[in-house]
């Protein structure tokens, strides 16, 4: 294993091999912009302390990292912890990183914010952060993702957000990204956008990881404080990444902390079948990072499936492909199937419901915990709460909720 | 001598300027997509762009995007896109037409189907260069290099935000002609030039012997007059394949009238 993983990307914007900026000439000087800007907040005190007055007192961190019992005699191994990112406000780990790039796009003098989102929970979070920063919020969502999640549209709507349908390519969270970037191009220059996952061209998935490493920061902390040592293993969704990184991050050198991310597994290893880019995709590019891809042989972004909304996604955060091919991080997946059973299991012993994407990470923890002895730890990032997902869970296991 | 380089001899000996076209490979076939070009290699076209649909298109505005979207949904490859050029080359070069052929290409693309493979493909195919618009000038010094082996022009974009440091930078990268991009922001017909487009063509043409091409927004003959004291071409896409887009319900035969009049207009205009 590689002894000395890079801590932040280098003066190409890549993590290794990964990353870089693959994006039309016209968005490059606001990249320029904002990574001077965020080497500049990250040295400032000032920033730093208004970021962490937002999480504690808007947000309600630190979150709780809670032994869940009843899973854990239910794997029958190790103890189980959830970083229970889902009693954050809005409900999901999202709101760390709007938070925290709202309070960048103030710094910069930036007028308006835009964002792209899939299931919503990202939309949710920056329309929440662009109320209490008083920001004009526009945010692309996929015409298909719309239809599917009335109730966060109505929330971003309440909250004086403009939510803009998304109707090219497969109307969906990749299409979305895509059009964020495009009204980014016209209006570089009084917007910023604040992307929702720790994906796209240098910076951002530097800022979004930084901005989420409150997760792992926490756990590590509260952990030694709860049990006495490290977790022998660290779990995660990974969609686009972002949870995943900002609980992975601060364990990267406890080298004895095993960390595992748990991708899409969707309806099985078939392309189009699923989102598991980290097991089944290949190096390549898409919105704007070389990192790991589903894609045809001819570049052509493949058509993506999960039961879970938020996974829903073709690509993943250069960093993540980083570790993947240094051997640091493990990643599997779990299928469709497993993670309703997941939501089902975790919902019945803990009175807990997680989101579909949470789901994926619980099934894969209750799978490691089983393994190891009752002396050992597994924390796992508890993403969000699965409110949102209850209208898709009933459609699929053919109840209805009109 | 690159062909785009002999291309702009010629016109600069003529005095003429350039008229670059760019259409969308494979829409609304690939059999059509060789008709076009010749047309418009027959009506004035100086250079032609050909651009390989690509599933996240994000320089690319509801026109360009819509024609990619069209052509991937009928199962275009790029092989498909290499074998066609290759026989439109053929067919110019029997009748004598000297238009050189550019590939708009995401890196996205090229990397995936194999950098040297696709250099390859396209010198076979007799492109004469290639315009990346998502590969920054920072991250285009590798495939630079193997480009001017191949003598394939490598054709980088400036556009109305690039500091004038790093507009430097590009232009010592750049080769064929310069790429100016008109606005911040995506592909797609706009009404007016604006004021400080002027402004930086000066300021480039004092930097560059190279051709300063203008793109991005240019649809109409009138914004030809305007350029052509200040340009040495434009290149116009989206006005294009908007005829093209009728394809299906006009037919081909009306799309090339249609292409072929705007051709003459833009190029009426250009030189009168
Ligand atoms: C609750 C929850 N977990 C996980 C994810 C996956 O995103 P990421 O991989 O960026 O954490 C999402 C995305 O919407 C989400 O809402």
């Amino acid at each position: 294993m590689n002894a000395k993983l890079q801590s932040i990307p280098d003066a190409m914007g890549r993590f290794g091999l990964f990353g870089g900026r693959y994006v039309p000439e016209t968005l490059i000087e606001a990249l320029n912009e904002l990574t001077t800007e965020y080497e500049k907040a990250c040295k400032d005190e000032a920033f730093q302390q208004e970021f962490h007055r937002y999480l504690n007192e808007y947000v309600g961190r630190p979150s709780r990292l809670y032994f869940a019992e009843r899973l854990t005699k239910e794997a029958g191994g190790a103890k189980i912890l959830l970083k229970r990112e889902d009693l954050n406000h809005t409900g999901a780990h999202k709101i760390n990183n709007s938070i925290g790039q709202a309070l960048l796009a103030k710094r910069m003098g930036k007028k308006r914010i835009i964002a792209e989102t899939g299931a919503g929970q990202h939309g949710v979070a920056t329309a929440t952060a662009c109320a209490l920063f008083n920001f004009p919020c526009r945010v692309y969502m996929g015409e298909e993702d719309i239809r599917r999640q009335k109730l966060n549209v109505f929330k971003m709507q309440a909250m004086g957000a403009e939510v803009c349908p998304v109707t090219t390519g497969s109307r969906t969270l990749r299409d979305a990204v895509n059009e964020a970037m495009r009204d980014w191009m016209s209006t570089v220059g009084d917007t910023h956008y604040i992307i929702g996952s720790a994906v796209g061209p240098h910076p951002f998935p530097w800022i979004v990881r930084d901005f989420q490493s409150v997760i792992g920061k926490e756990s590590r902390e509260q952990c030694i404080a709860q049990t006495g040592k490290l977790p022998k293993v660290v779990v995660a969704s990974v969609g686009g990444g972002s949870n995943a990184a900002g609980m992975f991050f601060p364990f990267i050198h406890d080298k004895d902390v095993e960390i595992v991310g748990v991708e899409a597994g969707g309806r099985g290893p078939k392309p189009g079948g699923n989102a598991a880019t980290l097991s089944h995709g290949a190096p390549g590019i898409l919105h704007g990072a070389f990192s790991y891809v589903l894609q045809d042989t001819d570049g052509q972004t493949a058509d993506v499936h999960s039961v879970s909304a938020g996974l829903d996604y073709p690509g993943v955060g250069p960093e993540h492909s980083y570790w993947k091919d240094s051997g640091r991080v493990k990643y599997t997946n779990v299928n469709d199937e497993e993670a309703l059973a997941g939501f089902d299991l975790c919902s019945k012993l803990e009175g807990i419901l997680p989101a579909l994407e949470t789901a994926h990470a619980v099934v894969e923890a209750m799978r490691i915990a089983s393994k190891l002895t009752k002396d050992d730890v597994v924390v796992v990032c508890f993403s969000g709460r699965g409110d949102k997902d209850c209208y898709e869970i009933a459609r699929v296991t053919g109840e209805s909720l009109e | 001598m690159n062909a785009i380089d002999a291309a702009f001899e010629r016109l600069k000996i003529g005095k003429k300027k350039a008229f670059i076209p760019f259409i969308a490979a494979g829409d609304p076939d690939i059999e059509s997509t060789k008709e076009l070009a010749k047309t418009l290699a027959k009506n004035g076209a100086s250079i032609i762009e050909i651009g390989f649909p690509y599933s996240d298109p994000i320089a690319d505005g509801p026109v360009i995007q819509a024609a990619y979207t069209r052509a991937l949904n009928k199962g275009l490859k790029i092989e498909h896109i290499l074998k066609a050029i290759a026989e439109v080359s053929q067919d110019l070069e029997k009748e004598k037409i000297l238009v050189p052929f550019v590939a708009m290409v995401s890196m996205s693309i090229i990397h995936r189907f194999g950098k040297d493979k696709f250099i390859e493909g396209c010198l076979k195919a007799g492109f004469s260069g290639l315009i990346i618009p998502d590969l920054p000038v920072e991250e285009s010094l590798e495939i630079a290099k193997d480009l001017k082996k191949s003598g394939l022009s490598l054709i980088l974009l400036v556009t109305p935000n690039t500091p004038k440091e790093r507009a430097l930078l590009i232009l010592s990268a750049c080769s064929g002609f310069v790429y100016c991009v008109s606005v911040s922001g995506i592909t797609g017909e706009r009404d007016k030039i604006p004021e400080e487009l002027l402004k930086n063509l000066a300021w480039l043409r004092e930097q560059t012997p190279l051709p300063l091409c203008v793109g991005f927004g240019i649809s109409k003959p009138e914004h030809a007059k305007v350029l052509r004291d200040h340009a040495d071409g434009v290149i116009v896409g989206s006005a294009i394949v908007k005829h093209i887009e009728t394809a299906e319900k006009a037919g081909l035969p009306a799309v090339k009238t249609a292409i072929a009049n705007l051709a003459e207009s833009l190029v009426s205009a250009l030189n009168s």
